[in-house]
């Protein structure tokens, strides 16, 4: 007892400096999250940097060159603008599994407005665009007005616009050398701009233009923050003065609309109009968005980093081909950086609340 | 005789089988601020909810100067200069204090800008909410860009408080506005809350204590069993009054004599 505060002096000092080194340990690792918090695309650009770096040293010039670089992005040109539609509807804390569907079922009309109903083919674009818009005007009225979960009502518009597609469709292809002698306008987004090696389709400009446009309304007007403060906390959006019910649906409805354009890049892609394309779009566009930084949760990340995740898994798959590996290892890398993406958004939710 | 600036007749409402609110009478003097005193459940949020739009009472009436009212959301109720700090402070985490502030009245940036690009004036809207913290002292908050959700419990009180403060322009209503905050903080908002006052604009108060009740209310509501029991003068009860009137303990005076 009589040398207890002698001992406890003894351990004063120890203690402080093992307080110290952890707070300021602490605050180091906060400081970092706290730069993640307001930059969420940072670890994308990051890791897309380190990819194409590591890639071009294993691959020398096959992969760094202009032509490969650009071919990367006409690769994920479809995928990257469905992500750009993903994107807002994660924002809102939601998803959309029909993206996919939509865009598909938006080239089949496209295709078959012109070559069936013999119409103009700008008249059958504007179709096809309305078919996206109408598709992702339904998924955001049930979402916000039924209240049904988004995964559900968009599984179930998933299956509906699929299947009328093939219905639709018959499941016939409508040759490329068909549509461009009746309406080249089709294949619009196919035409290239070529500067030095470097080839640029109209449909990475469209998915450039897209990003970028969306970057600017997220976070320069007043709808882009409603959108963020919906995925957020919706009571607390409503009770401070958003109209959540219209800003869900005007996400759906512009995500179904971005879906249009997608199926029209879609035709500017393969030339023809195929039925059976995009059946992965929906996953490949959420891989995209979650390795893109945006949080399943909603309310946190932006659509660079969408770009940025859609452009890493295109770096992957041509790194990896040119080196000659199993496509299984990009599954199998894509897979990691899926999980290593949604432990950094949950640490970053967790240090925040 | 003034007549009140608002009132509520026989509001109910019920959530499945819990009655929140029945046959629920309410009157607001002009420039008066009122206390809204009673149990936990005794169903005093799901009132000013009533009285803000942010919910549909099942039946019952409400009248904004004189004038027959039915908000069917927050914005309308706040397009008639009605504020609110919800008890759960309605603020989106992720977001900036600024953003906050002026969720879903966002100043646009001036001409072309504006107009046709829906350019939001970031700096605008910063520098009026960096004011209108400092005029509540909270000056511990360093960059007025950071995210709510990096604020502590008090400071995002504050945030919500001075949002009322600053936009209302016909009723505040506070639910609770002190209650994660400090003794210095809590200070400041009372002196908010008088400034308010002296502006002509009348406050609702609801709070559970009871010394900053009678310390700037002009009259007591007292709330039981989801309807008005009684309104009393805080000069003629004392706070142990209060909460036996509250809590039952106590039968409530003669309604005549008071409205
Ligand atoms: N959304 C809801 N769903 C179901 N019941 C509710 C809901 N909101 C409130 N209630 C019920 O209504 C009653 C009144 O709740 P209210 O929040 O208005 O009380 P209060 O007086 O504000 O209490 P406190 O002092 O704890 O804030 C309670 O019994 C509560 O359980
Ligand atoms: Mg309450």
């Amino acid at each position: 007892m009589t040398d207890a505060p002698g001992s406890a002096e003894e351990r004063l000092p120890e203690q402080e400096t093992v307080a110290e080194f952890n707070s300021s340990h602490k605050s180091n690792f906060h400081r970092l999250l706290g730069f993640l918090q307001t930059t969420p695309s940072a670890i994308p650009l990051f890791v897309l940097v380190t990819a194409v770096i590591i890639f071009g040293i294993l691959n020398g010039n096959r992969f760094f060159s202009p032509f490969a670089l650009t071919l990367i992005l006409q690769q994920v040109a479809i995928v990257g603008i469905v992500a750009v539609a993903q994107s807002l509807v994660i924002l809102t804390a939601g998803i959309d599994l029909s993206v996919g569907a939509i865009a598909v079922i938006s080239s089949v009309i496209m295709g078959k407005f012109t070559f069936d109903l013999g119409i103009p083919g700008e008249l059958a674009v504007l179709c096809g665009l309305a078919t996206g818009l109408f598709f992702g005007t339904a998924n955001g009225l049930l979402v916000a007005f039924v209240k049904l979960p988004p995964f559900i009502v968009t599984l179930g518009m998933w299956q509906i616009v699929l299947a009328a597609n093939f219905l639709y469709s018959g499941s016939v292809v409508i040759r490329s050398e068909e549509i461009a002698q009746v309406a080249p306008i089709l294949q619009f987004f196919g035409r290239t701009i070529t500067v030095g090696g470097a080839v640029f389709t109209y449909g990475v400009i469209l998915l450039l233009f897209l990003v970028l446009l969306m970057s600017y309304i997220l976070s320069q007007t007043a709808w882009g923050r409603h959108v963020y403060a919906v995925g957020d906390d919706p009571d607390a959006a409503e009770l401070s003065g958003v109209k959540v019910k219209a800003t869900l649906v005007s996400v759906y409805a512009i995500g179904g609309l971005i879906c249009g354009f997608a199926g029209w890049a879609l035709i500017g892609r393969l030339g023809s109009v195929s039925p059976q394309a995009g059946q992965l779009a929906n996953i490949e566009s959420i891989t995209a968005v979650v390795i893109g930084g945006i949080s399943l949760f909603g309310g946190r990340g932006s659509v660079a980093g969408t770009l940025f995740g859609a452009l890493i898994v295109g770096v992957f798959t041509l790194g990896l081909r040119l080196l000659g590996a199993d496509v299984q290892w990009t599954y199998l890398l894509i897979g990691a950086l899926i999980i290593f993406a949604v432990t950094v958004d949950q640490t970053i939710r967790k240090v925040s609340l | 005789m003034t007549s009140p600036i608002l009132t509520a007749r026989k509001l109910n409402k019920r959530y499945g089988r819990v009655i929140a609110m029945e046959d629920c009478d309410f009157d607001l003097m002009p420039g008066e601020i009122l206390a809204v005193i009673g149990d936990n459940g005794a169903g005093k949020s799901t009132l000013i909810k009533a009285l803000s739009g942010a919910l549909r009472p099942d039946s019952g009436e409400i009248r904004l100067e004189g004038k027959p009212v039915h908000f069917s959301s927050p914005i309308q109720a706040r397009e008639h200069g009605i504020e609110t700090v919800y008890q759960t402070l309605a603020l989106s985490p992720a977001l900036t204090i600024a953003d906050n502030m002026f969720m879903g009245r966002e100043i646009l940036k001036p001409g072309i800008m504006g107009s046709v690009f829906r350019q939001l004036d970031k700096k605008k809207m910063q520098n009026f909410a960096r004011d209108k913290l400092t005029e509540l002292g909270l000056m511990t908050i360093q960059n007025i860009a950071q995210t709510v959700e990096t604020l502590s419990g008090g400071q995002r009180q504050g945030v919500a408080v001075a949002r009322a403060a600053a936009f209302g322009t016909n009723v505040v209503i506070l639910d609770e506005p002190t209650a994660a905050l400090g003794v210095k903080e809590s200070r400041k908002v009372l002196d908010l809350i008088k400034t308010v006052k002296s502006k002509g604009i009348p406050i609702i108060l609801i709070s559970h204590n009871m010394p900053h009740v009678f310390e700037v209310a002009d009259r007591i509501h007292v709330h039981r069993l989801g309807k008005r029991l009684c309104v009393v003068d805080p000069k003629q009860y004392s706070m142990s009054d209060a909460v036996a009137l509250m809590t039952g303990a106590m039968a409530p005076p003669d309604q005549e004599a008071v409205a």
